[in-house]
Parts: structure tokens; sequence; C-alpha cells
């Protein structure tokens, strides 16, 4: 497939965004079990505010994707069948709760509403964590189904998608968390030990997940498509010709990322040092040595690390389509 | 249920693109239309087009044989391409089984096409949404038009006639007799989407010759007769020779 750059935008920058909530809140949680010292709740506000921006940027970058942005709207409408109607939906739901997250905490709604058997209190924005980790999780799973539902993209027709679409994404939140941490650290406490070592968890299974997803699409597919079936001649020795125009065609563009075996092969390496390598070591490092620049460094490089990795995922992904358009003439 | 569909012959299509002329001439003048082209002139000419002809060579040199096979929407049974679309806009009609895209509705998303296998629908560049195949269906129910016109522009036009078009439901249609008696196959199988339209294999043509009917006994033009006719004094006079 040829990548969409709107695309790798919208879903590079929604899954930070939404990891970064997740990172929050399993803060907020781990606090309130008396687990890890209270945060600041500027801390929330500025994190759900960061939160907030990637979610809107994704969004943004997804009208670029459509011919007719205008009509946007109407891509409600067939949420029974369509995962992308799914998303539209979920994307401005799980918006709308991070926001509402986001709003509790800035205006301090944190009397506790009840108190557990454990002396555990709730708080407004406890209940409305609650709510948004769910349309979190749903928009994680509308977007990992867009392509994973596709059965003849068969590199994307598998669990692993959803999987390595919610693992990367709340890794890179986790990232911004430690980086968010390191900025509201202070001598005397610091949150950057235990985000950094969610982070680096998550970073972690992420790795086995996606090094999962390449190594089954280079090994262990088999194209249930070829030339005989595609054009019903059986025979093994079919060559195309022409394809029926001179200049290309949508099908040439849409489908055709145009850089040799070689080059994506490269990006893999690219994205895997990236995303993964340096984000780790770098984390580390966050644990023991003080300031903003690391953390932040681990923010950036793993960021255009999963642009590299987005692009991948759809070079990846071969189309049966291409075996009608292998030759223009 | 009714489901119109086209059922190709391979076997006498010469691969003259007569159809995708007319079903663009058709077509962008039309219901479906424009069908931008761009550069029409240039070095990369591109445009919008719902059927198009491929040709693709079988075997080795020199035992080789070109196929021509042209290509439009299948008008699937189980069109995977219509559920995917978030608006509804990709659409199969109960009424014939055709397969049609809203063009005010559709918002470009290409999420269709990533969900049909055959690469059947183009996103035209300039109206930007999908487009693709309607089986001409602005002229098949068009009672302005003679009945034996009532038919997609591509079957009008194919001077071999390799494009039959009907109800693949009716038993006793020319298309389900073609695909019953002719071997008519569908593309990729294997994905279960069922398309409407089929296709009948290529044919091996034989014709038995035998000895005699190169060389006719009373070829009056063979070289053996002429020699008799010439030979002086035996031959017949020239006024028998109504024959030459
Ligand atoms: S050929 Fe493609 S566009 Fe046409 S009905 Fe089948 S899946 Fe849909
Ligand atoms: S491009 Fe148009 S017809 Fe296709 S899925 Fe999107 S909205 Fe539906």
């Amino acid at each position: 497939m040829h990548p969409p750059f709107s695309m790798v935008f919208l879903t590079t920058l929604i899954g930070a965004g939404q990891g970064l909530f997740l990172a929050l809140f399993t803060g907020q949680i781990f606090s309130q079990f008396k687990l890890l010292q209270a945060h600041d709740s500027q801390f929330f506000v500025v994190g759900t505010a960061i939160s907030i921006i990637l979610l809107c940027l994704g969004l943004f970058s997804a009208f670029f994707h459509l011919g007719r942005p205008e009509r946007a709207w109407r891509s409600a409408a067939r949420w029974k069948t369509s995962w992308l109607s799914r998303e539209i939906i979920a994307l401005p739901t799980a918006l709308g709760a991070v926001a509402l997250y986001g709003l509790a905490h800035f205006l301090g709604y944190t009397e506790p509403l009840m108190i557990t058997a454990g002396g555990t209190q709730i708080d407004l924005t406890i209940l409305l964590g609650l709510l948004a980790t769910i349309t979190v999780y749903i928009l994680f799973i509308c977007t990992g189904m867009i392509y994973a539902g596709i059965k003849f993209l068969q590199e994307w027709h598998t669990p692993l998608t959803v999987i390595n679409y919610t693992l990367l994404g709340t890794a890179s939140g986790f990232t911004i968390a430690t980086a968010l941490a390191a900025y509201f650290a202070t001598n005397e406490s610091s949150l950057v030990p235990f985000y950094a070592t969610w982070a680096i968890i998550f970073t972690l299974l992420a790795l086995i997940t996606r090094s999962a997803s390449l190594i089954r699409n280079r090994f262990f597919i088999k194209p249930k498509s070829d030339m005989r079936s595609a054009i019903g001649i059986n025979h093994k020795n079919i060559k195309q010709i022409a394809q029926g125009s001179m200049g290309g065609s949508f099908n040439t563009r849409e489908y055709f990322h145009g850089k040799s075996e070689g080059f994506v092969n490269a990006m893999k390496i690219v994205f895997l040092v990236m995303v993964f390598a340096i984000p780790l070591v770098l984390l580390v490092f966050a644990f023991n040595l003080s300031g903003l620049i690391i953390p932040l460094v681990a923010v950036a490089v793993q960021y255009f690390g999963l642009m590299v990795e987005r692009w991948v995922f759809f070079a990846d992904a071969n189309h049966p389509q291409n075996l009608y358009y292998q030759q223009i003439s | 249920m009714t489901q119109l569909a086209l059922v190709i012959d391979l076997n006498v299509c010469v691969g003259c693109h007569a159809c995708v002329t007319s079903c663009k001439q058709w077509n962008t003048s039309g219901l479906a239309g424009p069908m931008v082209d761009q550069n029409a002139y240039g070095e990369d000419p591109t445009g919008t087009f719902f059927n198009r002809v491929q040709s693709f060579e079988i075997g080795t040199y020199p035992q080789t044989e070109t196929v021509h096979f042209p290509k439009s929407c299948l008008h699937c049974e189980e069109p995977p391409c219509v559920p995917v679309c978030p608006t509804g806009a990709s659409y199969k009609r109960e009424q014939d089984g055709i397969v049609l895209v809203d063009y005010d509705k559709c918002i470009g998303c290409a999420y269709c096409s990533w969900a049909c296998p055959y690469g059947a629908r183009e996103m035209d560049a300039q109206q930007r949404v999908m487009k693709k195949c309607t089986l001409c269906v602005d002229r098949i129910y068009d009672e302005a038009l003679p009945e034996d016109e009532r038919k997609p522009a591509c079957v009008m036009s194919c001077p071999t006639s390799a494009r039959l078009f009907g109800d693949v439901h009716d038993e006793n249609s020319d298309v389900s007799k073609a695909i019953r008696e002719r071997a008519g196959y569908q593309l990729m199988p294997e994905w279960g989407t069922k398309p409407a339209n089929h296709y009948l294999p290529r044919r091996k043509t034989e014709i038995t010759i035998h000895p005699d009917e190169l060389e006719r006994a009373d070829n009056p033009l063979s070289k053996e007769e002429r020699k008799q006719h010439n030979a002086p004094s035996t031959g017949p006079s020239l006024d028998d020779m109504t024959s030459w």
C-alpha cells in the first residue's frame, strides 16, 4: 500500500494522546491507592491538555485523507458494519471524555464522593477517568480493526495489528508522561522512576508484539491469490504485458509505495532502533539523571520512529489487486 | 432475486478496447460522469475508467499465447466493499444486485477500494469521490431506448460479442447458459466475494483438413490440369475454357 501521510499522522498522534491519558490515569490510581506519592494537580491538567492537543491534531490530519472533508459528518452513519465509521464516532467521544477528566482536575473536583471499605477515596476525576479509559480502549480497537478487518490485506489481518496499535500508543504516551514528570520533578519528589518504569515495560511489550508481526509478515504469510486465480487461467507462467493505461492510474498510485525492497527493509531497522532501542536506553538513563533533556529526546526519537513504523506498516502490506497492475505496457 | 451481470468470453476478446472507449463515452457524459482525464496529451496521461482491458502473455516463447482480459467491477454477490463504507454511499441494489456509489454521500475516504480485491474502484481525481462500473444502470432501464439497446454500452460496442449481459440468477438466461455450457468461472474465488460477473475460458480451436481438400481432384486451376490444357492439339479450344 502507498502510505498516506494523513493516516501516518492520525494514528501516531492519537496513539500518543491516548497513551498519555492512560499514563496519567494510571499514575492517579496508584496515588489514590497510596502506592505512590500524590501528584501535583497541575500535572494532570497540563498532561490532559497535551493529550487533547495530540488527539485534536490527529483528528485534524484525518481530514486531509478525505476527498470530500466537508461531508465528514456523514461517516458516522454506518457504525453497525464499518470500523471506520466506528472510529469516527469513537475519536470525538474519547476526546470529550479525556477533556472532561482534565476539566474535573482543572476545577479541582477532588472531594471524595464515596469512600471504599479499604479507605480509598473515589472522586469525580476517578469516575470520569474510568469512563475515559473505556473510550480510549474502544478507540484503540476501532483504529486497529480498520486495518485488521480487511481480510485481503493479509499482513494486517491479524489480532497483532490491534495489539500493536494499542501497545505502541501506550508506550509513546508513557514516554511523554515521563518527560512531563521530569518537568514537574522537584528535589524532594520525582515521579520520573514510576513513569519511566511503565514506559520501559510497555516499550518492551510493544517490541515483542511488533517484532512478532514483522516475523509473521516476512516468513509466515502465504498469499492467497496469485496470477492464476486473478485471471482464472491455469498456467504457471503468466506475464502481464499491458494494464490498460499508459501513465498509471488510481490503482498504481494507491497500492504501490514505489520504493525498493531494500529501502523498506532499511526502514524496518530504522524504526526498530528509533522506537525501541534508543528510547529504552534513554529511559534507563532518565532514572538516574535528573533533567528534562533526556526524556524529551526520548519522546522525540520515539515519535519520529513511530512515524517510520507506520510508514512501514503501510508499505509492508501487499494488496491482491497489485496482481493486475504489474506492468504498465 | 435478480442479479444482473456481465459474462466475458476470453476466447473471442481481441483486445480492441472498444468497450473501454464506449464505456468512457457513455458514462462521462451521463449520470456517473464526469470521468476526469488528466494530462491527456502529456507524458503521463491518467484518468478514471470503469473498465480496462489488460493483456497477459501465457507460456514461454515461442509457446506463448496472448490473452486480453477486460476488467470492471464484478458486482459481487457478497461485496466486501459495501459494509466497510462509513457513509452508506456504497450500496448493493436489492432489485437487481448492481453495486453502486452514491456520489452525493461519498466522502472520498477510499476505504471501499482497499476492501475490493480486484482493484475495480477508482477515485476520481477531480470530483474526489469513488467511482466504478454502474452496469450502465442509466441505459438498461431507459424506455426511451429501443429494447435491444437497453444493454450496457460496452456490450453494445463489442465487435466480437465477447460481452454478454443478463441475469445470472435466471437459469434460462443466455448468460446462465453460457456459464453452464462453456465452463464460466469467477475471479479469485478464494475470497468468498462471489463475483456476479463470470469469464468464459479460452478454448482450443481445431479443424481437420483432409489432403483432398487441399488438392481438389477436379480443380480447373491446378497445374496438372493446365499442362494438359496447354498440350498442343489435344487441349480444348479456347471456347471451351469458360471456367478459366
Ligand atoms: S468487484 Fe470490487 S467493487 Fe465490485 S462489487 Fe466486488 S468487491 Fe465491490
Ligand atoms: S470512498 Fe466513498 S464509497 Fe468508498 S468507503 Fe469512502 S465514503 Fe464509502
